[in-house]
């Protein structure tokens, strides 16, 4: 019978996470594949800026902490420089990945860069306080849309799996979610899947993890939970929104 | 010696940069510089290299950082509005303490500007550029061969103190062809890094290249580590181009396109009688402040010939310690001086003093 | 003279760069220093073309020639442009086929060589460039037929070996026109 015990590739300190917050899932997760693929020792892991900015201290792998939003442009670099020994992995919250560094993490998709992608959507800034983020609801109310987010003064929220979807580039895109057992699991066949790609040389791997912020939300952890449920799922549809390999065998 | 040919200052770089081991470039095209990514482009996929164009300076800037983290030596280059996107990564590659080689082919300011020649970016190039407390090492080449020499030396420096070169030529620089010989270039392997993020291999410690520190303490003492650092590159590093300076009364500063005009100039004005001379600064920073302050003791007045409207010479007013006047001799905008205004210059400033 | 100052000039697509890139070539392989400096920028698409060359027995200084010992001019905005910062005592090769007026100052020497037609005349396609190449050679003393060839050998890539002889052929008759 398997012992439960913490993954080799997160190193055993505190995380500085609030409590609730599923960034420690899901850096657990990310953990645990990187263990079961065996590939912790040619692993190299960005860090963004945001929550999850101090990532670098939690990983057991090499890590570089990168510029906002910056970090698919880096793991590029890092890529490119062994791709035959290199496996890298970026792990970015939706200020990073879908505001400041959009432009980065489209292009990484276009050119199919050979990269593991764990997008972090909690539709918030979480680091600085619990500002509107790109992927904030319609109506959510945060300290920089006090009045909620009002579509005709700020747009509407980026689904940014569908929309890299209609790329031609990328090759495996994956909405998951944290908030129960069963889709804990689906999101770690998902992350799992991400990095397989990666070592098979198949491409751009995307996995977005709509994830919760009790503190800025103004929740409780459960109720957190229950809001991705209620109000995040409805916009945000989890599924895989594309596997290139798997739709060339069904056309086989 | 292998046979000298005719390149273009914006090849040369490219071609010596391949010499000097670098097998990874990433860019955006902007005029003037675009020959270097043309080159690369058509020599990094023939030797197993990287070329890739970028979708932005920033990212390029980015690729450059994780390439440099890795361990590896990289380059970009860009021109004046590009550079100032580079900013952001440059002041991150300082804060990393990561090697890597930047090109400025600089163009005229501000904004957009225009694409003739200028050195407007001085300010922003020996200072740093992005935010924080850092310098870059700043080489600034005045012939082709020259553009060549620095790109190795601008690798080899970044390696042996962890900072970021930049070679800041202009737009007549990158685009003249002169006689040029890469294969007789020397090149220095690039040191262990032992600090490199490649991978663990399960047998030591993570690496963490990092530019963040929350702790304002060790955030000082980082930047003390840094600058202690800098002063070594002051004492060891510094490079410049003495012409007819020990019996001056009058001393030009001038770099790059700048000094090539004035030297005309200064052998014009000593057919004339007119004792003058030339200090060509090559490493802009560190600033040769030596000389300067030498020739502060036999010359009467200072001129500083620029493609700018006056900035390197508050460096020579610095270093000379404002011990006799520095006058300012200029065009802007994309404009060059000719030797006929620098003679003028000179001229006036000697009826000024004589 | 220890330097000829030299510039070249017409339209995008007369080979004004190339010429001048032969010229610094033959001054490179006969141990002369040399430059050569183009105008660049979106006047190259179309527009006027020119570049700066400089082949010396000493440094070259500055790159930039604003007062050219010799001026070649192949269309006639390069003309209007440049005849008057000729030194004096200087030459400028003018296409007659382009350029129907005649040079303003008596104080240069000119050379009027119908170079457009000479080369459509002769199938040389648009070899006019390398017509005024030979005169200039010829004029300034500078015609020896190894140091073309070096020079061709140079500036033609060898995937466009066919076209050393012709280049070379235009090159010579420019050499042998007498206007």
């Amino acid at each position: 019978m398997a012992v439960f015990e913490k993954p080799h590739a997160l190193i055993d300190v505190p995380l500085h996470y609030c409590p609730g917050c599923t960034h420690g899932i899901v850096h657990r997760l990310v953990a645990e594949v990187i263990d079961e693929l065996g590939i912790e020792g040619k692993t190299i892991g960005i860090a963004p800026v945001g929550c999850s900015v101090m990532a670098y201290n939690y990983f057991n792998c090499d890590m570089i902490e990168a510029a906002h939003g910056r970090a698919p442009a880096v793991a590029t670099g890092v890529k490119r420089a062994d791709p035959e020994n290199h496996i890298v992995f970026t792990y970015q919250g939706d200020g990073d990945l879908a505001s400041i560094g959009m432009a980065e993490t489209v292009h990484a998709a276009a050119r199919n860069e050979n990269i593991t992608v764990i997008f972090i959507n909690n539709a918030i800034y979480g680091m600085t306080g619990g500002q509107m983020a790109p992927t904030s609801l319609v109506g959510q109310v945060t300290q920089t849309s006090p009045y909620g987010r009002d579509p005709k003064a700020c747009g509407y929220p980026i689904k940014v799996c569908e929309m890299l979807s209609e790329l031609v580039g990328p090759e495996y895109l994956e909405r998951v979610t944290v908030n129960n057992v069963k889709n804990v699991r689906n999101a770690k066949k998902a992350i799992k899947k991400a990095f397989q790609n990666q070592i098979d040389g198949k491409g751009f791997s995307l996995v977005e993890v709509v994830s919760s912020c009790p503190t800025n939300w103004g929740m409780t952890p459960k109720q957190a939970l229950e809001w991705i449920e209620s109000d995040m799922l409805p916009y945000y549809p989890l599924g895989v929104y594309k596997d290139r390999s798997a739709e060339q065998k069904e056309a086989e | 010696m292998a046979d000298k040919i005719l390149m273009k200052g914006n090849e040369a770089i490219a071609a010596a940069a391949i010499k000097a081991g670098c097998m990874h470039y990433f860019g955006y095209p902007i005029t003037p510089q675009t020959e270097i990514a043309a080159y690369m482009a058509k020599v990094m996929p023939k030797i197993g290299g990287t070329f890739l164009q970028a979708e932005s300076e920033i990212a390029a800037i980015n690729m450059v950082y994780g390439v440099a983290s890795a361990g590896k030596r990289v380059m970009t280059s860009s021109s004046s509005p590009g550079v100032s996107l580079k900013g952001e990564g440059i002041s991150y590659l300082a804060g990393s303490d990561l090697p890597a080689l930047v090109v400025n082919v600089q163009r005229g300011g501000p904004g957009l500007g225009g694409i003739q020649p200028s050195q407007s970016d001085y300010f922003q190039s020996t200072r740093g550029g992005g935010h924080g407390d850092y310098h870059m090492i700043v080489l600034a080449p005045a012939s082709v061969q020259e553009m060549a020499e620095l790109t190795v030396k601008g690798f080899e420096l970044a390696d042996k103190y962890r900072v970021t070169s930049m070679v800041l030529a202009d737009g007549t620089m990158g685009q003249m062809m002169e006689p040029v010989s890469i294969d007789d270039l020397k090149v220095n392997p690039a040191p262990e890094k032992p600090w490199a993020t490649t991978g663990t291999q399960m047998a030591r410690e993570h690496n963490i290249v990092n530019s963040l520190s929350l702790v304002p303490e060790e955030l000082e003492q980082l930047n003390f580590e840094r600058y202690d650092r800098y002063k070594v590159i002051e004492e060891n590093e510094t490079m410049y181009e003495e012409y007819k300076v020990d019996d001056a009364d009058i001393v030009i500063a001038a770099f790059g396109i700048a000094a090539r005009v004035s030297k005309n100039a200064v052998d014009e004005a000593r057919k004339l009688g007119i004792k003058v001379g030339l200090i060509r600064p090559i490493t802009l920073w560190p600033f040769p402040k030596a000389p300067f302050k030498k020739a502060a003791e036999h010359a009467k007045a200072f001129i500083s010939v620029e493609l700018n409207m006056g900035q390197m010479i508050e460096d020579v007013q610095l270093a000379i310690e404002s011990k006799c006047p520095v006058t300012l001799c200029n065009r802007a905008g994309g404009m060059i001086p000719d030797p006929e205004q620098v003679l003028n210059s000179i001229k006036e400033v000697n009826g000024g003093i004589a | 003279m220890s330097a000829k100052n030299m510039l070249f000039s017409g339209f995008g697509g007369q080979g004004i760069l190339f010429a001048g890139k032969f010229i610094a070539y033959k001054g490179l392989i006969e141990d002369k220093q040399v430059s050569w400096l183009p105008s660049y920028g979106p006047e190259m698409r179309g527009g006027t073309a020119s570049c700066s060359v400089i082949v010396s027995d000493t440094p070259v200084g500055s790159p930039i020639v604003s007062n050219p010992d010799i001026l070649v001019a192949m269309n006639l905005p390069s003309l209007d442009r440049f005849e008057s910062k000729v030194v004096p005592g200087g030459m400028i090769f003018a296409d007659s086929t382009l350029i129907e007026r005649k040079v303003e100052r008596d104080d240069v020497k000119v050379f009027y060589i119908p170079a457009t037609k000479m080369a459509s005349d002769e199938k040389l396609g648009n070899l006019a460039n390398m017509i005024i190449v030979g005169k200039l050679l010829k004029e300034t003393g500078d015609y020896t037929e190894d140091g073309i060839r070096a020079a061709l050998d140079k500036v033609i890539p060898a995937k466009r070996a066919n076209m050393k002889d012709v280049n070379f052929k235009a090159i010579q008759m420019g050499a042998e026109f007498e206007g």
